[in-house]
């Protein structure tokens, strides 16, 4: 994800002055129980892009469905182009030049590309639908984006990015003056990321403005003008992205003052924890080999595709080993399954919490008991020590400072960042030595990333832990990583020392290139 | 959140009075069923007396204990994210191999009426729990589906049992049987109570202090989580189904011994109440959620509503549509709920 400004230079300066597309005074939202938005300003110019930033649950969903025309305000006023509107509904908002890119895909499986994106427009001729006519202005709106999607594809064979793409076609069809983009790139490979970016830009220039959400550091530098940011359903502060550090940002979200947003973290390398000789595995992975110390954060970085994320699955038996050797704390490990990985002192934290990481719908307790059931803390012979159970992951729960600590709650209710923290507390049920993580901070909120740095400090520094950190966000691995893998194509491109590990270095390895390396 | 939200100066719409939020609440935490019990009780104790008598109340108790059993089976095949439609024929086989065995153990030596009951429960356990076992393969190692899977069993089974019986009932067992398992009673108290109430605490153990239990409720809320987690998801999908087996085919021992016969058509409405009975207790469809005590309640709910239903005599044919409405009503109560409480969320 994390490419150089230098790339797609600099956004262009906003004509400050031009008259806002739209404005909110404030605007307020009440759930049952919650004030959602309480008395929220927040203008958006012609041709800019305004970053929403807050911790999850701070609003920014609600703002959004407001001006989009999902939900209706409470109080307050919402101006268009100067002059004060209700939207009906997300048609009504739409007609009005309102295009909004969700999270939650808004898409029928069933249909086929085409059908999607004119669904409730078909262009007709008397009844009738006409096909061809659709079938030319899909083409010609796909093309204009640059997407390589068929028109005529069912949308449910289609791979997530793709249909993130078809769903941005979808927004980019009528004519545009605002755009809402709710954290678009979260499925998205990097190259399909600049693409996004160059259509931002181009929209940009023809005087749309855009509403941005992100939890990216790096997106918010690359195409931001300005961001809001906002905490508890309040806007704290909006200033002009050069303005906006990483420490300034999670200052301002969280009302806490942070030192760092990567902590420093010591390097005292001890014995040899965890290797991979010639690892073979699944269709992707060839010929990988690596190390972990005790007391180490290693890197492995790439591109999403790479291979590097298969290495971690392999490791932890996920995908077939066809060839090489897995050593843990000295003992080599024949065919790896996730229970005897466990068993032997390895965790992995997967890199979708929802789909591998968690059983949504049972309470946080039994998450972080779910893998150490079978050892003598959590079950007796044949009854669960369901007292000592409580302890522990309470322990554990305030340890990682979950918010709200009620270990009870089914974990579908939590926040994406105290979901993750469960995910990380899960995983020291077993007093493991080394820790696999994957992605360790995707869709968690910039000061919940801040937690798990710290984290990681801790198990490293206090612990003598070593991680493999398997990470697309760039500045995660320049700035944790003691070490660095690069893999290119399922093989490893290169390995980098503290010294060498610089955003130049990784990426020459992320792409085509003929150099060769150690 | 909430208390941050209270605390501002903006007064918020008011929504309810605090009975209609005490509702909302026990709504949102037990289900739409103690809604219906009031109802049930509340609305046939006016108007039949007879309803809440206590010799009714016994007839109901000894009623309720066969859809009771199988509905913890069913509910352990819904925990793991599956269902079990063969819950039925598996009643029916264990009756028919049950009554066969003991009839011609007790033709051959009319002496030996312990001997026969014994080996007549254990070949009934026997065969009932056998296709469990086959279901719980299928499921779990061939990775067929379990609709598929259980449903292909039921015609399988109930085939088996009809060839056996011929279509007719089976006769011959001793008197004894029925009279103890069947009609007896200890202190007043019938005694298949008794059997189902081991059975229940049994269950109760297994779900909340047990591995296997804490696995079938992970399995069912997500597989691959419980994979990565170290579970052998294989083995416990396996002894999910054959749970379900013996606890339907303990159904069928003591439904034999009530109806004194033993026949390949008793189970034909189990797979409907059963899975009527656990949704009715909150037991989710997409697995992982459900507690013991709402389905026993759910289980005792239905019979006790039909029995309802018998004594103001409203006909057998309108009672399976009623039945149909209430659990529709009951899914429909379910989703509500499931709004609810999304909107409970943080993020």
């Amino acid at each position: 994800m994390a490419l150089s400004d230098t790339q797609t230079g600099r956004a262009p300066e906003v004509t400050s002055g031009a008259p806002p597309v739209l404005r909110l005074r404030g605007v307020t939202k009440w759930f049952p129980g919650v004030q959602a938005l309480r008395r929220v300003d927040f203008d958006l110019r012609p041709g800019e892009v305004h970053v929403l930033f807050g911790e999850n649950g701070a609003g920014k969903s609600t703002l959004i469905n407001i001006v989009a025309g999902a939900l209706r305000p409470d109080a307050g006023e919402v101006e268009l182009r100067g002059r004060p509107v209700q939207f009906r509904s997300v048609h009504d908002a739409r007609q009005r030049g309102i295009s909004a890119v969700f999270q939650e895909f808004s898409l029928v499986p069933g249909l086929t590309v085409e059908e999607n994106l004119f669904l409730g427009a078909e262009p007709t001729t008397g009844a009738l639908i006409n096909k061809p006519e659709m079938r030319r202005r899909a083409e010609e709106a796909l093309r204009r984006l640059g997407f390589p999607i068929l028109p005529r594809m069912r949308v449910n064979r289609l791979s997530r990015a793709e249909q993130q793409m078809v769903e941005i076609a979808k927004a980019f069809r009528t004519n545009l003056s605002i755009l809402i983009l709710d954290e678009p790139t979260a499925a998205l490979t990097d190259r399909e990321t600049d693409r996004l970016f160059q259509l931002v830009l181009d929209s940009k220039r023809q005087g749309v403005g855009i509403i941005y959400i992100t939890h990216r550091m790096n997106e918010l530098h690359r195409i931001g003008d300005r961001v809001t940011v906002l905490r508890d359903g309040g806007r704290v502060d909006t200033l002009a992205v050069r303005d906006a550090t990483p420490e300034k940002l999670v200052e301002l979200m969280t009302g806490r003052k942070i030192e760092a947003f990567f902590p420093r973290i010591d390097h005292r390398p001890g014995e040899e924890l965890f290797a991979v000789e010639h690892l073979t595995a699944g269709t992707l992975v060839h010929d990988v080999s690596l190390t972990v110390r005790a007391g180490e954060i290693v890197g492995l970085a790439g591109l999403v595709g790479s291979g590097k994320s298969e290495v971690g699955r392999a490791c932890f038996g996920l995908e077939p080993i066809r060839g090489g050797t897995v050593r843990l704390l000295g003992r080599s490990v024949g065919k790896p399954t996730p229970g005897a990985m466990l068993g032997a002192g390895l965790a992995y934290v997967p890199p979708d919490r929802r789909t591998e990481g968690l059983v949504m719908e049972r309470s946080v307790r039994e998450n972080i008991a779910l893998s150490a059931l079978p050892s003598a803390h959590f079950s007796g012979r044949v009854l669960l020590r369901r007292r000592s159970e409580r302890a522990i992951c309470l322990r554990l729960a305030q340890q990682l400072r979950l918010v709200p600590t009620g270990i009870e709650r089914p974990v579908a209710l939590f926040s994406g960042g105290n979901q993750q923290k469960v995910v990380l507390a899960k995983g020291l049920t077993r007093n493991p030595r080394v820790f696999v993580m994957d992605e360790p901070t995707t869709g968690v909120d910039v000061a919940a990333k801040t937690e798990v740095y710290t984290f990681m400090k801790d198990l490293v520094e206090r612990e003598g832990a070593g991680i493999l950190l398997i990470s697309s966000d760039l500045p995660e691995i320049l700035h944790l990583a003691h070490r660095a893998y690069v893999m290119h194509r399922g093989r490893l491109r290169a390995e980098l020392g503290r010294a060498e590990l610089t955003e130049q270095a990784v990426l020459s390895h992320f792409f085509e290139t003929t150099t060769t390396h150690g | 959140m909430a208390d941050a939200g209270l605390a501002t100066v903006e007064r918020r719409p008011r929504v309810g009075t605090a009975l209609l939020r005490l509702l909302r609440r026990t709504f949102v935490h037990l289900g739409v069923l103690p809604l219906l019990l009031v109802i049930l009780l509340v609305g046939f104790g006016t108007w039949e007396p007879r309803f809440l008598s206590r010799q009714n109340l016994f007839n109901v108790a000894r009623q309720a204990t066969y859809l009771t059993v199988v509905s913890m089976g069913q509910m352990i095949a819904l925990l793991t994210g599956g269902f079990d439609l063969s819950v039925g024929v598996i009643l029916a086989m264990t009756s028919v191999v049950l009554a066969k065995v003991m009839a011609s153990t007790v033709a051959s030596d009319p002496t030996a009426v312990g001997l026969a009951i014994g080996l007549g429960i254990l070949a009934g356990l026997g065969a009932g729990t056998t296709m469990g076992i086959v279901n719980g393969i299928g499921v779990a190692v061939l990775n067929v589906s379990p609709f598929m899977m259980t449903l292909a069993m039921a015609s399988i089974a109930f085939g088996l049992a009809l060839f056996m019986t011929g279509g007719v009932p089976v006769y011959g067992m001793p008197s004894q049987f029925g009279a103890t398992l069947g009609f007896g009673k200890l202190l007043g108290v019938p005694v298949p109570v008794y059997v189902t109430a081991v059975l229940v605490l049994g269950m109760y153990v297994l779900l909340n202090w047990t591995r296997m239990g804490r696995y079938f409720y992970a399995i069912g809320g997500n597989i691959k989580a419980s994979i990565l987690s170290g579970v052998s998801t294989r083995w416990y999908l396996f002894m999910a189904y054959v749970l379900v087996g013996f606890l339907a085919s303990v159904g069928g021992v003591m439904l034999t011994a009530r109806l004194e016969t033993g026949e390949a058509n008793i189970g034909a409405a189990m797979p409907l109440r059963s899975i009527a009975a656990c949704v009715i207790g909150g037991v989710s469809l997409r697995g992982g959620t459900g507690r013991l005590g709402s389905v026993v309640l759910a289980a005792v709910f239905i019979e006790w509503f039909e029995n309802g239903m018998n004594l103001v005599r409203i006909q057998s044919y309108l009672q399976m549509v009623v039945l149909g409405v209430l659990l529709i009503f009951a899914v429909v109560m379910d989703e509500v709920r499931h709004r609810y409480v999304a909107g409970m969320r943080d993020g």
